[in-house]
């Protein structure tokens, strides 16, 4: 029985490698695998310091196993005298002072030019703005060069700068997108801003990484890029948003709609004349691919949504719609999910 | 809970009414009891054991929580804490470790150390050390108290504004934290300044600056980071007491406060204050390696001068714990170069201790193998300390779990695996017993192999874009291989604790005597009995150099050198005002935290009674005749 563990543990341990190194290739959430310039630059930097420190490492291993095993105590030299006391060595303090000092500046170079052309403003007239705001726990997007917004995806054109504009509602939150880039905190009463760019079409894993409340760990969003010519699409079916109801159940979706939700939720084009501003977007709610960032969009969860908000999400600001009956759901889900 | 409140004040009444009601008799047996002694005690070794045993209670609760969090963490969407109570839990974590664990346990392994290192018989102020070590106590009561009444606070041991303000954190939660910790602070400050003074003042004639043992002068150092630290947390802590207590608006938008004040606050106290719970633990590394090398320590010049560059420039680079919050390239970029140069003191302590084992003879007791792994594990978690300054690095990875990863690599592996080596180091000092080897070392491997089992994998899930403090995660992100691992990794760690409790619990019972220097020790402490008499030195010896025991055991005549003629000692008599004093701070913590102006206000009188009391009292000690002693060596 016994002989078979080693075998099983090295299995066990190619396996985990195995999985370290593909990383998350097909989900987009990887540091480690940078699917625009600022990321690949970020981690070309984090390769560096990683080679520089793995250089230091093994030095201190060499030592260490070379100490460990020449210098331990064996049996009989307890009767021997006590090893010479030495006092220290000027050359090797010098060594040892200034060879990290090297290394950090080889290190400090390309940290503090990098650091500064991150923060560049981009050119305007190669790239597009987008507005952030972090609410507990959704996130809202204004396009202002196209007066579209939307909550939860954010929809970019690749090989294009992207200018996050980033604000907080209430408290901080931090806007991540580890395949395209370092983060950058949404403060409360501060503007910040986070450039990024997306080099191919892809859907991009979104997080907000400042603890934020009950909720944070579900504050999730999602970029999605589109080569420019299908952005330039996405930004027009935006613009001018298809929001009539398709059929008669649907209609009664949207009056649902109307006596329930709109005081917090915003459909564009729907006819409504109340905008509401604390609650996300819903405008062309069927081409989400998550609701509330957390559940896939499809009927099943959203009804599971509308009936029981906190037990998905704690702590949002959602009440439960469980006083509708399940046809009624069923009306306001066929009209949601009509949107466009 | 106000039942059980009631029950307890009833079980109070009935207890005295039983023994007698309070009169002189009562009185007299209760000051005869040992559990008035321990209250009212000044000795500085009893002080210590205080220490440790509350912070070996708080380490149990906290790490209790750590091991809820890697449970609800083992497998993605689990249900097991989710929203807000895991918030809690993880701040409770957290505030916790650093607050009530790492620093008394360290501050515990100080109070015995220290005095007997620089041949003294306590500290400068004994009623302030104890008085330190109740406020300590309460606090830390204050702020758990919070499971039972009202909630936990919930906002990271960081309590970022505007999440700890009233609108986003409205119940008492928060107000345990400010309170709790305000409290619990005062006492560390005092502890701080009574160190300060005791190794500027205190030191036996001989013993110069630059003859102190590493563990007197890392205590030293961090005595002055926390007298420099600390003062900015009270400050802090206030302005958030008075935003949720009495809506002034230092940190709300809405009234013109600035948010972002409140982090440069907390991390201009919160960086050195890694850096105190980290710089002791640096002194017992080197007591450990040189002692069972058989070594004097080799460059001691450079390690106290690396030490204090250490300190020194702790103060110096609290942005980088900011670099996401947008406050421009330039100020990135200088507490970057800040950042990076404490990688050179700190790889001058790493190689120093290298060269103290080369060429010396390795007794890999216990104490040793947790100072050797220190190593192992303290230059991978700098490294990583390192990366985490290059900024655009770090802002991939900022408060992801690679953040998680890097910090329990320091905290566990300096100030945890140094406490242990201390407690194993010098639990004969303090007991006069052995702790088992055999269970030692088991206790050594299980904790620090689960450790990196625990922590090395995190490095990754940060990398594949795992947030820190979010209580689950999605399935299908390759997430879930290094979670589990993890989880595994922090159940060997309890076991290894566990084996900890199990030896200590052992060693009490039936443990083998140490005699007076069992390791072959090189400082003043291995000189004197073990445990030390109350008057630790009969005589205060005089030092005639580095390694002052060693000098006298191989170079002398075995015996230390005395710098005064027998005579009556004099001993500071036993208080019990710095429990009172704690107490009343206690109910006054209590009453602020629920809005009860009248219940805090009283416990503020009470201090100021027992303030007055103290200032009036004559109390000039007692003298210990040379005929009373019991057990002197030296």
């Amino acid at each position: 029985m016994k002989r078979y563990l080693p075998a099983k543990w090295v299995v066990a341990c190619l396996l985990m490698i195995f999985i370290w190194v593909t990383g998350c290739a097909k989900h987009n959430m990887s540091v480690l695998d940078p699917q625009g310039p600022v990321g690949k630059v970020q981690l070309n930097l984090l390769y560096l310091s990683t080679g520089i420190m793995t250089f230091v490492v093994i030095v201190v291993a060499v030592i260490y196993i070379y100490v460990v095993v020449r210098y331990r105590e064996r049996p009989g030299d307890e009767e021997k005298d006590p090893p010479e006391q030495v006092a220290g060595s000027k050359k090797l303090e010098i060594l040892w002072t200034s060879v990290p000092i090297l290394l950090l500046i080889v290190l400090a170079i390309p940290t503090i030019s990098t650091t500064f052309t991150l923060n560049k403003k981009p050119d305007p007239d190669h790239s597009i703005r987008i507005n952030v705001i972090g609410y507990q726990y959704w996130w809202g997007f204004e396009y202002p060069d196209y007066k579209v917004t939307t909550s939860n995806e954010v929809h970019i054109p690749t090989g294009k700068k992207v200018e996050f504009i980033l604000k907080a509602h209430d408290v901080i939150h931090s806007f991540w997108v580890p395949s395209l880039g370092g983060k950058e905190d949404l403060t409360p009463g501060r503007t910040t801003r986070l450039v990024l760019q997306a080099d191919k079409p892809g859907i991009y894993e979104g997080k907000c990484t400042e603890l934020c409340g009950a909720s944070h760990a579900l504050m999730r969003f999602r970029v999605v890029a589109h080569q420019p010519e299908d952005f330039e699409d996405w930004i027009a079916s935006q613009v001018t948003p298809d929001s009539t109801p398709k059929n008669k159940q649907a209609e009664q979706g949207r009056r649902l709609f109307a006596q329930n939700c709109i005081g917090c939720h915003a459909i564009r084009g729907a006819g409504y004349k109340v905008l509401g501003r604390t609650a996300p977007e819903l405008t062309a709610f069927s081409e989400r691919t998550r609701i509330a960032g957390v559940l896939d969009n499809n009927r099943a969860n959203l009804k599971s949504w509308l009936k029981n908000p906190q037990g998905i999400k704690p702590g949002n600001r959602m009440p439960a719609f469980d006083h509708l009956t399940d046809q009624q759901v069923e009306a306001m889900v066929e009209y949601l999910e009509t949107l466009k | 809970m106000a039942t059980l409140i009631v029950i307890i004040v009833f079980a109070l009444f009935l207890g005295a009414i039983l023994t007698g009601g309070y009169n002189r008799e009562y009185l007299e047996r209760m000051q005869k009891s040992w559990i008035w002694q321990w209250i009212t005690t000044v000795d500085h070794k009893r002080i210590g054991i205080l220490y440790l045993l509350a912070g070996g209670f708080f380490f149990g609760v906290a790490g209790l929580e750590a091991l809820l969090i890697r449970i609800q963490l083992m497998f993605p969407d689990n249900q097991l804490l989710t929203g807000d109570f895991y918030n809690q839990v993880l701040t409770m974590h957290g505030t916790t470790m650093i607050f009530l664990v790492a620093l008394p346990l360290l501050f515990g392994l100080m109070n015995v150390i220290v005095p007997l290192q620089i041949g003294a018989r306590d500290v400068a102020f004994p009623f302030l050390n104890s008085l330190g070590f109740w406020l300590y106590f309460a606090g830390g009561l204050l702020l758990n108290l919070s499971w039972l009444f009202g909630g936990a606070p919930d906002s990271g041991w960081t309590n970022y504004a505007t999440l700890a303000l009233n609108d986003y954190s409205p119940g008492p939660g928060i107000n345990y934290y400010v309170l709790g910790l305000q409290i619990a602070g005062i006492g560390t400050l005092i502890s701080g300044i009574n160190f300060l003074v005791t190794i500027v003042n205190m030191r036996a004639p001989g013993m110069s600056y630059l003859r102190m043992p590493l563990f007197t002068w890392t205590t030293f150092v961090a005595s002055i980071l926390i007298l420099f630290a600390f003062p900015p947390l009270t400050a802090g802590l206030f302005m958030m007491m008075f935003d949720r207590l009495f809506d002034t608006k230092f940190f709300a938008i809405s009234g013109g406060g600035n948010v972002t004040i409140w982090q440069h606050i907390f991390w201009i106290f919160g960086h050195p204050e890694v850096y105190i719970i980290m710089v002791p633990a640096f002194g017992i590394f080197s007591d450990v390696i040189s002692t069972f090398s058989k070594k004097r320590l080799f460059g001691y010049n450079s390690m106290v001068f690396a030490t204090v560059l250490i300190g020194f420039l702790g103060f110096m680079v609290w942005v980088h714990h900011m670099f996401t919050v947008g406050l421009g390239p330039i100020a990135n970029t200088i507490f970057a170069i800040a950042t990076m140069a404490i990688a050179v003191p700190t790889g001058i302590k790493i190689f120093n201790w290298l060269f103290t084992m080369w060429g010396g003879r390795i007794r890999f007791t216990t104490s040793m193998l947790f100072a050797a792994g220190f190593i192992v594990t303290f230059v991978m978690g700098g490294v990583t300390g390192v990366m985490l300054a290059v900024v655009p690095a770090n802002l991939q990875v900022h408060d992801t779990y690679f953040v998680v990863a890097h910090f329990h690599y320091v905290l566990i592996g300096g100030t945890i695996q140094g406490f242990f080596a201390g407690l194993y180091f010098w639990w004969p000092k303090m007991f006069g017993t052995l702790l088992n080897e055999r269970l030692g070392k088991a206790h050594f491997w299980l904790f620090y192999l689960g450790h990196h089992l625990t922590f090395f994998p995190q490095h990754f899930l940060g990398l594949f874009g795992m947030p820190r403090r979010i209580f689950t995660y999605m399935k299908g992100y390759e997430l879930e291989m290094s979670n589990l691992l993890s989880s595994i990794g922090a159940i060997l760690m309890t076991a290894g604790v566990l084996a900890l409790l199990y030896n200590i619990m052992l060693t009490l019972r039936k443990g083998e005597p140490a005699g007076s220097d069992p390791w072959d020790g090189r400082s003043l402490e291995w000189a004197i009995s073990s445990p030390p008499p109350v008057y630790n030195f009969a005589q205060i010896p005089r030092v005639r150099g580095l390694d002052p025991w060693w000098l006298e055991k191989y170079e002398g005549d075995g015996t230390l050198k005395a710098a005064e003629p027998l005579g009556p000692i004099h001993m500071p008599s036993p208080n019990h005002l710095p429990f009172l004093m704690a107490m009343s701070f206690f109910i006054s913590g209590l009453g602020f935290v629920f809005h009860s102006w009248q219940v805090g206000f009283l416990g503020l009188i009470g201090v100021a009674i027992i303030l007055f009391v103290r200032s009036f009292e004559e109390d000039h000690g007692y003298h210990i005749q040379p005929d009373e002693w019991n057990g002197v060596e030296s």
